[in-house]
C-alpha cells in the first residue's frame, strides 16, 4: 500500500491504477493477439511468396517462346531453314536460338537417363525465341510458320503460364485479405474484451466522473491496458511466426512453390512492423469503445 | 455571483412529474437544509445540482454556467468545484483510503500535498487508517473519508445526500461539526436529510435555510421546524 507522502507515481501510471487490475482474463487478450499475429505472419508469407511468384511468371511469360518441329527426316533441315528465315524477317524477335542436339539431349536427360540416342529418335527441333519490345505479332508468326514449315508449332508458353500467374495473384489476393480479415477480427474482439471491462468496473467509472474526471483520462486506463497487453501478444505472436517461417526448408533452384515460401531480403520486415501496427488497432478498437461507453454514463 | 441557480426547473421521469417549477438560488456561504419525505426528489435535485441529471424544462446554472450547454468535459471541470457525499458513499475498493482521498486531484493530474492530506485525515479523525482499504471502514468512517475526498480539492460548494443516514447520532453530530466548519470557511452547503433533530441541532450553530420538497415543488421553510 502506497502513503500519499511516497514518492509519487507519475500520472500516466496512476491513470492506470484507477482501474482495478483484470484478473485472470487479462492474458486472453494477450493471447488473441499473439494468435492473429501468428497467423498473419503466414499469411504475409503467403502473399509475398505468390506475389513473387506471379512476377516470375508473368515475366517469363513475356519473354519467351519455343518453336517445336516435327517433319519427317528429309523435311527437317529445310523447314529449320525456312523457320529461321521467318524468323530473322519477322519484326519485334529480340534473338533467336536453335537448340542443338546436344542440349536437347541434356534437356532430355532427367527423363530418360544419360544414354540416350537422341538421333534414334523422333525428337523435335526446338528453337528458342527471346520477343523484343514491343513484342512480334504472335498470331502472325503462326500463320507464316503454317505456311513456310507446315511442321513447326509456336508455343509462347502463354497457355500454361498465364492461368498460372493468375493463380499466383489470386493467392496474393486471398493473402491481402487474410491480412485484413485478421485485422479486423482482432479490432472485433478487443473491442469486446474492452466493453467488458468497462461494463465490469462501471462503478469505478462512476466515482470517477463524480469527483471530476474527464472521459479521456477515464479512457487512458483502458487504453494503455490493451494497447499494452495486445503488443506484448502481437511481438510474441511474430516472433513465433517468423521462427516458423524461418524453419521451413529454404528455397532451391528446383523449389516450386511451396519451398519458396517465406520471407526474402527487405521482406524480413514485414512482420517486424504487425506488433506497432496491432498495438495501433488496439488503441483505436478500445479508445473508441471506451468513449462510445463513457457516453452512456453521466 | 450566485453558486447553484433553478430558475422554473421542472424534472421527470417516464412516469409524470417529479419536481415542477423549481426556483431558487444558493448565494456563496449559505447552508440550506433539504428535507422532505423520501422519494420525494431530494436526490434528484441534488442530482440536477451538479449536472448528473439535466433538468426536463427550465434552466440550471451551476457557477453561471447554463447546463444544458456544458460539455462532457465541461461538466467533469464543474465538479472540481463541487464536493459530493453520497450517504452510501463508493471508493475504489482496490486503493487505500489515503490514495482515495486524493483522487480528485489524481483524475486532475495534480499532485497533493502531503501536508494537506495530513491535514485532512487529522481533521476527519481517520489519520490512522490512511492505508487502509475502503471495505475495511465503518459506516461513520466511510462518511467521513467521503467528507474528506470532496473538499480535499477545496470545492466552492459541498453538496452532502443524506450523510448522517447510515450512522449513529454522535457520529451525525460529529458529521455536522465537520460541515458547519466548511461553511465557516466560506463554503456552500446543501444537505439532503430526513433528520430534522440534526436540523434544529445545526441552527442552533449556525444560520441555516431549511428547503422543503412538498407537492412536487421545492419551498423554503419558515421558522416553523
Amino acid at each position: 500500500m502506497r502513503l500519499p507522502t511516497a514518492k509519487p507515481a507519475s500520472p500516466a501510471t496512476r491513470a492506470l491504477e484507477v482501474v482495478p487490475p483484470s484478473g485472470p482474463t487479462a492474458w486472453l487478450t494477450t493471447f488473441t493477439a499473439g494468435a492473429m499475429t501468428f497467423l498473419c505472419v503466414f499469411a504475409l508469407a503467403l502473399s509475398l511468396a505468390s506475389g513473387r511468384l506471379a512476377t516470375r511468371w508473368s515475366e517469363a511469360l513475356a519473354k519467351t517462346a519455343t518453336i517445336r518441329l516435327s517433319a519427317p527426316e528429309e523435311q527437317v533441315q529445310i523447314q529449320t531453314d525456312a523457320i529461321l528465315t521467318a524468323l530473322a524477317s519477322t519484326p519485334g524477335i529480340k534473338s533467336y536460338r536453335l537448340i542443338e542436339d546436344a542440349e536437347t539431349k541434356q534437356l532430355l536427360e532427367p527423363w530418360f537417363g544419360p544414354d540416350l540416342p537422341v538421333e534414334a529418335l523422333p525428337i523435335p527441333r526446338l528453337i528458342e525465341v527471346v520477343e523484343a519490345d514491343p513484342p512480334y505479332d504472335a498470331e502472325g508468326l503462326k500463320q507464316r510458320l503454317t505456311a513456310e514449315a507446315p511442321g513447326a508449332v509456336l508455343d509462347d508458353h502463354t497457355r500454361w503460364r498465364r492461368p498460372l500467374a493468375e493463380a499466383a495473384q489470386r493467392i496474393r489476393l486471398l493473402g491481402v485479405l487474410s491480412i485484413a480479415l485478421i485485422g479486423a477480427a482482432m479490432a472485433a474482439m478487443i473491442t469486446l474484451a474492452a466493453r467488458a471491462a468497462l461494463a465490469t468496473n462501471a462503478e469505478v467509472i462512476r466515482v470517477l466522473r463524480l469527483v471530476g474526471a474527464k472521459d479521456s483520462y477515464i479512457a487512458r486506463a483502458f487504453v494503455r491496458r490493451f494497447t499494452l497487453r495486445a503488443l506484448t501478444g502481437a511481438a510474441i505472436g511474430a516472433a513465433a511466426g517468423l521462427v516458423g517461417v524461418a524453419a521451413l526448408p529454404a528455397a532451391d533452384a528446383a523449389g516450386g512453390f511451396l519451398t519458396g515460401l517465406g520471407f526474402t531480403g527487405a521482406g524480413w520486415l514485414w512482420p517486424l512492423a504487425l506488433p506497432p501496427l496491432a498495438a495501433i488497432v488496439a488503441f483505436l478498437a478500445t479508445r473508441r469503445a471506451a468513449f462510445q461507453k463513457l457516453r452512456e454514463l453521466t | 455571483m450566485t453558486v447553484i441557480t433553478f430558475e422554473n426547473v421542472a424534472y421527470s421521469y417516464g412516469g409524470g412529474e417529479l419536481l415542477t417549477d423549481v426556483s431558487l438560488k444558493l448565494a456563496p456561504g449559505s447552508f440550506h437544509f433539504l428535507t422532505g419525505p423520501s422519494g420525494a426528489g431530494k436526490s434528484t435535485f441534488l442530482k440536477l445540482a451538479y449536472a448528473e441529471l439535466r433538468p426536463t424544462s427550465g434552466r440550471v446554472t451551476l457557477f453561471d454556467n447554463d447546463v444544458t450547454k456544458l460539455s462532457r468535459d465541461d461538466i467533469a471541470r464543474t465538479r472540481r468545484r463541487i464536493g459530493i457525499v453520497h450517504q452510501d458513499c463508493k471508493f475504489l475498493d482496490h486503493m487505500s483510503l489515503a490514495a482515495n482521498m486524493a483522487l480528485p486531484f489524481t483524475v486532475s493530474d495534480r499532485e497533493s500535498s502531503p501536508q494537506d492530506m495530513d491535514d485532512l485525515l487529522g481533521w476527519v479523525g481517520l489519520k490512522h487508517l490512511a492505508d487502509a482499504l475502503p471495505p475495511q471502514l465503518s459506516g461513520g468512517e466511510r462518511q467521513r473519508a467521503a467528507l474528506a475526498r470532496a473538499v480535499i480539492v477545496d470545492p466552492d460548494v459541498i453538496l452532502a445526500d443524506e450523510p448522517t443516514g447510515n450512522v449513529d447520532w454522535e457520529m451525525s453530530l460529529r458529521i455536522l461539526t465537520l460541515l458547519v466548519e466548511l461553511n465557516k470557511m466560506g463554503k456552500t452547503i446543501l444537505v439532503a436529510t430526513h433528520d430534522l433533530n440534526l436540523i434544529r441541532q445545526a441552527k442552533a450553530q449556525i444560520q441555516a435555510r431549511v428547503l422543503r420538497i412538498a407537492k412536487h415543488r421545492v419551498q423554503l421553510a419558515g421558522a416553523d421546524l
